[in-house]
């Protein structure tokens, strides 16, 4: 075990994948030579060879393409997308094929393809390095989508990612790649050293890319959240001095309906956080099953803390993101309903 | 699955440039042919006719300063001089702002150090009213056309007057007083959208041309095809650039796909007269464009010109070009320098001197430190003021629906 950024526990996934199984290739725009704008595959080049770590031209489309056709032929590949908002030159071959072809060739061919991308904001990304377009993808049947919120699970999710057959999106918070962040910015960064989920085993394990896990536990109230949001929710709970049980969901498709239903069964209130838009958001989907499943056990209507419905703003970021006053509103606002 | 490295049987090719850090730079796939080695067409001339340049390079100055061949603009003094003062201008600010990121006053920045020349003598040989579609590193445009440069600083340290309201990357412009569309940050998004624009100036009967550029790594997009299919069919006004500086970010101009063929060749299965030029030479870039102008003006439709240079600074503030290329490689770039060799013309010419020079970069230095005190009496990005906070929910529509309003009230501004 050793303590490490959120990038060295990705390198390091990648790095025990290609080692164990020599189908395994990962590429994207500067991820061979130069290892990626953010180091994610420093060394792995150098290491594993030009045909299993490579430069891909700057076309999202053909890196995502290139990687289905890789897919087909025995390879399981793993794309990165330099940013999560440089994604959409490749959504038609996201949408229209990768998700699909299980379905449509009746199991015939299988996509292990895993599309690495960092997302958010809170590093004065502007409009074009700050998105979260999760719920897109979460919209489409075929592709699992998930977002660590760690050092531990990043490097244990990656490896379940790419082991798993289907292909899955995994979104990687930028604003966490160096340490945990709680919605603050004003207090001096903090490093993945000081925090018990920067203990990253060596070698090779797995966290399960079917589970959401509560990082807090209580009975007051639940939190859903996921990457960055999990942080900035604990830290508001602790904040309001709160009993809020805190569900650090990682997976969004198929999303743990088991252990949010329990959880907000218990406690009847329930608050949802994403950085993403609010309209259309994940929260939307998570808040309308709660509904169906729980609805006798609710106590107060369900609030969502989330970015805003304009483009992530550059000088006013803060402005916009869903940072701990909010989240201790909604926290208020939940428990006086 | 085979592993081995480049030059064995097996396995797929994947391009590697001629040096890395610590090697000795190598730019013998450089072609410097002597001025006057490409012809000039008939400005009406078949686009086929073009198509025997797309490997050659098109030159006016020797590497002595020298002017000659048959793309010689013959500029007057007054405009060799200013397109000089441009170059240097563009170059004092960069320097200056690249200084003050690392000082921590803006979020970001970009530097076209070594490619000054790709974007002053373009704009100077467009019309004012010609609309250009930039890439984040034809800031020359703005200075040929004239904006202020205490508003660009402005938008850059994303102050309470930045036409831009905080909402975009520094660097990111927009200036449509001066015809001057918006970067945007995802790339060639601007190239088919330049081919748009051109046709509605053509549609409505009007002679303003479109412009646009990229860089050698984004022509691999799907928007570039789209671009040149556009602009081969409905004989587009427009001139669509390549900007070839031998980098993308770490990835060099082969990944791509620069290595195979020449970026001006690209234009030749689409039918559009491709002409390739000496990017670092300032009276080269300007004839080309020149031709490309008239070309579009008269009705004969769209060219494509691949301008090749070398990016002489680091991407931008967040890459350390030592780790992916040698550090002294553009000492080696035989294509020099677009200053030098612009002021080596008008020395030749006797219509400049050293002392002159050395004159005017001190006074450009001095005018880009006064324009930053200015700029910055109206905020910076960490002190502030910004634009007020509740103008991050306008412009999203019209007007302001339900949801955004209440979103707004919410926040409390
Ligand atoms: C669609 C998209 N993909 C990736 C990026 C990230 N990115 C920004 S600039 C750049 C390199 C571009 O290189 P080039 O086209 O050669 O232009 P240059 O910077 O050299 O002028 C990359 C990969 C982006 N901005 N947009
Ligand atoms: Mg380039």
């Amino acid at each position: 075990m050793a303590r490490m950024t959120m990038i060295k526990a990705i390198n390091s996934a990648l790095d025990v994948l290609m080692e164990k199984d020599e189908t395994v290739c990962s590429f994207g725009e500067d991820a061979g030579y130069f290892g990626g704008v953010f180091g994610c595959t420093e060394g792995l080049q150098e290491k594993y060879g030009l045909n299993r770590v490579f430069d891909a031209p700057i076309n999202e489309s053909a890196i995502i393409a290139m990687a289905i056709g890789m897919a087909s032929n025995g390879l399981r590949p793993v794309a990165e997308i330099q940013f999560a908002d440089y994604i959409f030159p490749g959504f038609d071959q996201i949408i229209s094929e990768l998700s699909r072809i299980r379905y449509r060739t009746a199991g015939a061919f299988t996509m292990p393809v895993t599309i690495r991308t960092p997302c958010g904001g809170g590093i004065y990304g502007g409009q074009t390095h700050s998105m979260s377009p999760e719920a897109f993808f979460t919209h489409i049947p075929g592709i699992r989508v998930v977002m660590p919120s760690n050092p531990h699970d990043a490097k244990g999710m990656l490896i379940a990612s790419v082991e798993c057959d289907d292909p899955v999106i995994f979104f990687e918070p930028k604003r966490l790649y160096n340490g945990p962040f709680d919605g603050d910015p004003h207090k001096p960064a903090l490093a993945w050293s000081s925090h018990e989920k920067g203990e990253v085993p060596k070698g090779h394990y797995t966290v399960d890319i079917n589970k959401a896990e509560i990082v807090r536990g209580g009975s007051e109230l639940t939190i859903l959240a996921y990457g960055t949001m999990v942080h900035v929710a604990k830290e508001s709970a602790r904040l309001a001095g709160v009993d809020a049980e805190v569900i650090d969901l990682r997976t969004l498709i198929p999303y743990d309906m088991q252990t949010i239903a329990k959880s907000v069964n218990k406690t009847g209130r329930c608050v949802v956080l994403h950085e993403a838009p609010r309209t259309s958001g994940f929260g939307a989907e998570l808040i309308a099953q709660i509904q169906e499943d729980c609805f006798y056990a609710l106590e107060a209507p369900i609030i969502r803390v989330t970015g805003w419905d304009t483009p992530y703003p550059h000088a006013h970021e803060w402005a916009y993101f869903p940072g701990q006053e909010r989240v201790m509103r909604a926290i208020k606002q939940v428990l006086e309903n | 699955m085979t592993q081995q490295k480049n030059g064995n049987k097996t396995g797929f090719f994947v391009p590697e440039p001629p040096a890395r850090p610590g090697e000795r730079p190598d730019f013998s796939n450089i072609d410097c042919s002597a001025p006057g080695a490409v012809p000039m067409p008939a400005i009406d001339c078949a686009a086929q006719k073009t198509h025997e340049f797309a490997g050659g390079l098109i030159r006016v100055l020797d590497d002595k300063g020298h002017a000659d061949g048959p793309w010689d603009p013959a500029l007057n003094m007054d405009e060799l001089v200013e397109m000089l003062r441009l170059m240097g201008l563009t170059r004092a600010y960069d320097e200056r702002m690249f200084k003050l990121q690392r000082q921590g006053k803006m979020s970001f920045y970009m530097k076209s150090l070594g490619e000054e020349a790709v974007a002053v003598a373009a704009a100077k040989a467009l019309d004012d009213e010609d609309m250009v579609f930039p890439s984040y590193r034809q800031q020359g445009i703005l200075f040929a056309r004239g904006r202020d440069m205490v508003d660009m600083m402005c938008h850059c340290i994303s102050n309470s007057r930045d036409n831009l309201k905080g909402r975009q990357l520094p660097v990111h412009y927009t200036w449509k007083e001066g015809s001057f569309f918006s970067i945007s940050g995802n790339l060639c998004t601007q190239f088919p959208q330049a081919v748009g624009w051109a046709m509605a100036s053509a549609a409505k009967g009007e002679s303003a041309i479109a412009a646009s550029w990229i860089g050698d790594g984004t022509t691999a997009e799907g928007d570039f095809h789209s671009a040149l299919t556009l602009a081969s069919v409905y004989k587009a006004p427009v001139i669509l650039n390549v900007v070839n500086n031998q980098w993308a970010i770490s990835s060099f101009a082969g990944i791509a796909g620069g290595d195979q063929a020449s970026f001006a060749a690209r234009g030749i299965g689409y039918g559009l007269p491709t002409l390739r030029v000496d990017g670092n030479d300032a009276l080269a870039v300007y004839a080309a464009t020149k031709w490309a102008a008239k070309r579009a003006r008269s009705g004969h439709g769209a060219t494509l010109i691949e301008t090749v240079t070398y990016r002489g600074e680091s991407h931008s503030t967040s890459d350390d070009p030592g780790k992916y290329r040698p550090m002294d490689e553009w000492k080696s770039w035989p294509l020099g320098d677009p200053l030098e060799r612009l002021k080596a013309h008008l020395i030749g010419l006797g219509a400049w001197d050293k002392k002159r020079h050395e004159k005017m970069l001190s006074e450009q230095a001095e005018t880009v430190r006064l324009a930053y005190k200015e700029a910055e009496s109206f905020g910076t990005l960490r002190e502030g003021p910004l634009s007020p906070t509740a103008s991050i929910f306008d412009d999203v529509y019209v007007e302001q629906p339900w949801h955004i309003r209440r979103q707004r009230q919410d926040l409390g501004v």
